[in-house]
């Protein structure tokens, strides 16, 4: 297996041929598909990509696809870029998705918050009549950003088809 | 996975106050101070030492950490013509301090050495800047970092964001109850001749101060200085012949983490720090509670984790943090005073240090403040806490440090006065 590389707004990306687990995630998202490492012995997703199973510690597990839509959990808004990339593109979000998929699971603290930026449905950083609209509670689905070749990130837009809530929680503070 | 709020990691009782904080030192806080960190290391640990009345025959031991912005003991050691029998050189920031004190009586109670200096020597503002701008901004993205940086998610400010937003959320918390935290260090460090930052500032500065990054404002966040700190750890049995009155450890508490620590995100609630673990050894081994600790020092990188360590280490109910920040307990002349220096807010950005160093000296009944010198060469302490005055707590007899490297780790330590 070889490595991975790829560019994204200016910032060099690159995963290690070494590092199968970030390959084979960031490999599956390059083809659509939102596949997260499944235990062989409890049958538990989890997230981000790891050696082992966080709940058994079996290295045993088997990539399967999983629904890539959620409900946002915590995020942050940056005003303030520091890296290069994202100056000119603030204000921009982080957003912490809770998967519906295994929500609660295998306690009721745990639960699959896949990180991703908030942008348009074609994967372009979101403007910011778009940023006001997303808070806690606002119901997102997941799009592939291809940032080379076999390679793309995971993020998140408004799930169109979803029922919103009225006022989805935002700080106080617009 | 086993329940891990369940595992009792509290260890045996018999270090408690065996071992001492008996020197602390400094360089000044400034920004640009225009030396290496190999001199300011050098300048924290002479200060250090005379502070405690040892010589270079007497340290034997040297700790520092760093992220790579720093020099490492064996140059530091050199320049003072200090032999080791023992050093290590440990990567890390917030939450290292206690941690190495800790490390420091392990390695004293393994017979290694017999008195260790540990030290923290850092450009923060002129060379590799602590808010992460600069060099490290611009760096390539590699392998586990894509699932973080690759999305704009790499400052402290920008990581620790989603447990502060979940927060507010959860319970309420409101902007004007954390700015209090801001408001209530800048009164103290207005008290303090070596603070960076000396101006008061209040509830509506703050708030109105720019956003960085959702919660924060400009003045939610700590300041970026340049400085050197020390602190020289001995048996307490060593530290009674020594110049000052010991700080007594009576328990410490070294990187505890919440589960997940890859991404600590994944196991809630979010809203809950590293503190929620740490307590549980932290005053068992110390045989004390939250209701005993006269002076605390709460971390404070930004507003936020002040207030999440004081009510997760239990100085009030869960949830109850904005409204204990806001109650006037921790100012000067209040029930429990956090962060007497100013802090990370005001003093100066030490990775820890300067807020372990205060709370030696509020135990010695020594802080450095503008109170007149008496004819014994004492500061004569007044307690008047308006402006520009005192900094002492009167009769300071347990503090409590609480460091933070992260909302899923932090490190602490009781001291009882000597």
């Amino acid at each position: 297996m070889t490595g991975l590389t790829g560019n994204h707004m200016g910032m060099s990306l690159s995963v290690d041929d070494l590092d199968i687990e970030n390959v084979a995630f960031f490999g599956y998202c390059a083809k659509g598909d939102f596949r997260l490492q499944k235990c062989k012995e409890n049958g538990l997703f989890r997230y981000p990509p790891t050696t082992r199973c966080p709940f058994s510690g079996s290295a045993n597990y088997e990539w399967v696809s999983v629904a890539p839509k959620g409900t946002v959990y915590s995020y942050n808004e940056v005003h303030h870029a520091i890296q290069p990339a994202f100056k000119g593109k603030t204000p921009y979000m982080l957003l912490l998705v809770e998967l519906d998929t295994q929500k609660g699971q295998p306690t009721e603290h745990d639960g699959l918050r896949v990180a991703g930026n908030l942008v348009t449905p074609d994967g372009e950083m979101a403007p910011p009549e778009m940023v006001k609209k997303i808070g806690i509670g606002s119901r997102m689905r997941m799009v592939f950003k291809q940032v080379g070749d076999g390679f793309a990130l995971p993020m998140w837009t408004i799930d169109e088809n979803a029922k919103q809530p009225d006022k989805p929680w935002r700080y106080a503070q617009e | 996975m086993a329940n891990q709020s369940d595992i009792d990691a509290s260890s045996g009782k018999h270090l408690a106050g065996k071992y001492s904080i008996v020197g602390v030192g400094e360089t000044t806080y400034t920004r640009g101070g225009g030396r290496t960190t190999r001199a300011m290391a050098t300048t924290a640990i002479a200060n250090a030492m005379a502070d405690a009345g040892l010589t270079a025959d007497d340290v034997d031991g040297m700790l520092s950490y760093s992220g790579g912005d720093s020099t490492p003991s064996t140059f530091v050691a050199g320049d003072l013509g200090i032999r080791l029998n023992f050093y290590m050189d440990v990567f890390g920031g917030g939450s290292s301090t206690e941690a190495l004190i800790g490390i420091a009586m392990g390695v004293i109670e393994a017979g290694m050495c017999k008195t260790v200096a540990i030290f923290r020597s850092m450009n923060g503002y002129s060379q590799v800047r602590i808010g992460g701008t600069g060099a490290r901004s611009a760096a390539p993205v590699k392998g586990d970092e894509i699932h973080n940086r690759a999305y704009g998610w790499q400052s402290a400010g920008q990581m620790f964001a989603p447990s502060f937003m979940r927060h507010m959320y959860d319970y309420g918390t409101t902007p004007e109850q954390v700015a209090m935290v801001k408001v209530v260090h800048s009164e103290h460090a207005s008290n303090n001749p070596k603070a960076y930052y000396k101006k008061r500032f209040t509830v509506d500065e703050v708030l109105s101060s720019r956003i960085i990054c959702k919660p924060l404002h400009l003045l939610d966040c700590c300041v970026e200085t340049d400085n050197g700190t020390c602190i020289i750890v001995t048996t307490t049995e060593r530290a009674r012949d020594l110049a000052k009155r010991p700080a007594i450890i009576q328990s410490v508490v070294g990187r505890c983490s919440k589960p997940r620590i890859d991404m600590h995100y994944q196991h809630g609630p979010i809203s809950t720090v590293a503190g929620h673990y740490a307590k549980n050894i932290l005053f068992p081994n110390a045989g004390l509670g939250p209701e005993d600790i006269d002076v605390t020092a709460a971390y404070d990188a930004f507003t936020f984790t002040s207030m999440l360590q004081l009510e997760d280490y239990g100085f009030c109910k869960k949830g109850e943090g904005g409204q204990y920040v806001s109650s006037g307990i921790t100012r000067l002349g209040g029930k429990r005073p956090n962060n007497t220096s100013g802090g990370h807010l005001c003093e100066g950005y030490t990775h820890g240090m300067n807020m372990v160093i205060e709370n030696v000296r509020q135990l010695r009944a020594e802080i450095d403040d503008s109170c007149p010198i008496g004819p014994d060469g004492k500061r004569q302490h007044t307690y008047d806490y308006r402006e520009g005055g005192c900094r002492q707590v009167k009769d300071v007899e347990v503090t409590c440090n609480m460091g933070w490297a992260n909302p899923g780790t932090g490190s602490a330590m009781i001291m009882v006065k000597g």
